[in-house]
């Protein structure tokens, strides 16, 4: 396998927005600094034939975990939007999320 | 007995003959938290009335149990249901958690005092707490030095004396690193034996919660109190706990312990090395057989783990999206723009990176050169313990390379924080026991800074890893050294 790409900062401009996280310019740039020589130190693993090697998820060989399908109790409402920034009791409250259509 | 040097079995032991009052221990204890908590930054909160009450109905006899009235302080990111459970961000700057974590909850029906919450790095994400949005906490043993990370606070509280025992949380050797740097005893149980139910998630099948104590038999009885298959976690184990895994004085007959080149490195401070070497002939004048053990895929558990943490943290930490809890910017645009400045403004730079380097090795192009083939050697890594752990019953090596850094020293060079975790992180990937042990001292600047041995043992094997432990412990003084606090 060839020696990883290392990343630009455009890639870090990419990666920022899937990791919904606004980035200033200067952060662009330290970032992928610093990034690139930890991606660096991360091509090692491209030394290693890694063929017909069981990927490990997880250090526990664990299937499906089913508890009984019985009824508890819930979260309470009051106590689920306890910690909320900006709520509309029972909701969680947001900015305007579709545009000015016509009502329905 | 003096109680903030006092073991925690020598103190509950005190408290059940009525040798002196819950009470007048947690009141020691919050005054010595008092004196030493500003200068060195261990404790975010203390919950000093709560502590006293809990103190008060142990005196009463109302509260009983294997740890009543010892005082204990916990890592900031176990939940609680009283308090605030902050993980040193700012993100979570005013959270106050609906629930209490499985593992504390233990604590207290077992008669623990809880006396607070301990200062780490943001998220559990670094090896020097000095990425917590609450400022660095300070090594007792020499205040111009780191104290480890993450679980710094939970170290520094265990090393300074201000709580009988702590408890952490070890994704990459947050618990055990810390300890080697603080002086005192932490272990990482195998992966699923303690409840994650409540503890806040930064690598799913990394992360796991241990104590920090002065003593082998200290962790031990933590361990039996914690440890236990959980119905609120589907990943804790179903393996049942041996009732036996607190009586460490029972020497493992003709135990060998494994010697692997890979970590005798020429990187290790001769300090390090020395104390290694004494371990060895500890080990040897006390009955264990000596053998050699191979990891030849150790070199690569850095970037291994610095995959497979990444990718787990950017998923993990997708909840943080400044709706449902946490910090929220107070000029959004829109939805998409509410969620990109809250997570901005309320993550710190090493969480931002980790969740950039997670989110590029699993993004699309990416996610066989990076994720599954960080997968495929950590299966190998895993293999060669396997390997290892049929010659011998627990591989002796360093915790770390050197004694503590100087606050600073590495905090804007990430590759080399990293390479903090070197004899650490694998345990984590193949979900084994490790457990570091305070092996003295070394001269560094005029200051005595401690040094840590490490066991590590196969998984679910606490019990046999404990007495090996223990073997060590009863043959030298070092567990009995204390910081100038």
């Amino acid at each position: 396998m060839s020696k990883a790409k290392t990343i630009t900062e455009a890639d870090v401009r990419h990666v920022a927005k899937l990791s919904r996280l606004h980035v200033s310019d200067d952060e662009v740039h330290h970032f992928t600094e610093q990034l690139a020589a930890v991606l660096g130190y991360i091509g090692k693993l491209n030394e290693l034939d890694v063929d017909g090697v069981e990927p490990m998820a997880h250090p526990l060989e664990l299937t499906n975990v089913l508890r009984p399908d019985t009824e508890r109790p819930g979260m309470a409402t009051d106590s689920a939007l306890a910690n909320a920034p900006a709520k509309s009791p029972p909701f969680f409250k947001v900015p305007k999320v579709l545009g000015d259509g016509p009502s329905a | 007995m003096n109680p903030t040097d006092a073991t925690l079995i020598e103190l509950r032991d005190a408290i059940a003959e009525k040798k002196v009052s819950a009470v007048e221990i947690t009141r020691t204890y919050l005054d010595r938290i008092e004196k030493h908590n500003g200068a060195l930054n261990v404790y975010h909160e203390v919950y000093a009335d709560r502590a006293l009450d809990r103190a008060g109905q142990v005196d009463l006899g109302e509260v009983t149990g294997a740890l009543a009235g010892v005082p204990i302080a916990i890592k900031d990111l176990l939940c609680t249901d009283y308090g605030h459970t902050t993980c040193s961000s700012k993100m979570l700057a005013n959270f106050q958690a609906p629930y209490t974590a499985t593992a504390v909850r233990k604590l207290e029906d077992a008669g623990a005092v809880i006396l607070g919450k301990t200062n780490m790095d943001e998220f559990a994400m670094g090896s020097s707490t000095e990425n917590s949005a609450c400022g660095t906490t300070l090594n007792p043993w020499d205040t111009s030095r780191v104290p480890g990370g993450s679980s710094g606070g939970s170290a520094a509280a265990m090393a300074a004396g201000l709580c009988a025992a702590s408890i952490g949380t070890d994704t990459g050797g947050s618990i055990r690193q810390p300890a080697a740097l603080c002086g005192v005893v932490g272990m990482k149980p195998t992966y699923g034996r303690i409840s994650r139910y409540g503890l806040v998630a930064f690598a799913s099948s990394l992360d796991q919660v241990g104590p920090f104590t002065r003593t082998v038999a200290d962790t031990a009885l933590l361990l039996k109190i914690m440890m236990g298959q959980d119905a609120l976690d589907s990943t804790s184990a179903s393996v049942p706990v041996p009732e036996d895994v607190d009586r460490v004085d029972e020497t493992p007959k003709g135990f060998r312990i494994g010697i692997a080149k890979q970590y005798m490195s020429d990187a290790n401070d001769p300090a390090v090395a020395a104390a290694t070497q004494q371990a060895i002939q500890v080990y040897k004048d006390h009955g264990a057989t000596i053998v050699e053990v191979d990891l030849p895929h150790t070199e690569y558990g850095i970037p291994v783990y610095y995959i497979v943490a990444t990718a787990e943290a950017s998923s993990n930490l997708a909840r943080y999206d400044g709706v449902h809890y946490g910090h929220r910017t107070d000029k959004p645009g829109d939805l998409i723009d509410l969620y990109c400045r809250s997570r901005a403004e309320g993550f710190g730079d090493e969480v931002k990176r980790r969740i950039m380097l997670g989110t590029y090795a699993l993004s699309s192009g990416y996610y066989d050169a990076y994720y599954n083939r960080a997968l495929k050697v950590r299966r190998l890594i895993s293999n060669d313990f396997d390997t290892a752990f049929e010659s011998c019953d627990a591989i002796l090596c360093p915790t770390t390379t050197g004694p503590a850094f100087k606050i600073g020293e590495m905090s804007d060079d990430p590759l080399s924080m990293y390479l903090n975790d070197v004899y650490t992180v694998n345990c984590n990937l193949a979900g084994n026991v490790g457990i570091t042990l305070p092996a003295g001292t070394t001269k560094v600047d005029g200051r005595d800074l401690p040094i840590g041995v490490q066991l590590l043992g196969p998984a679910f094997d606490e019990a046999r890893l404990l007495r090996i432990a223990r073997v060590f412990e009863a043959a030298t003084d070092h567990h009995r050294a204390r910081p100038p606090v």
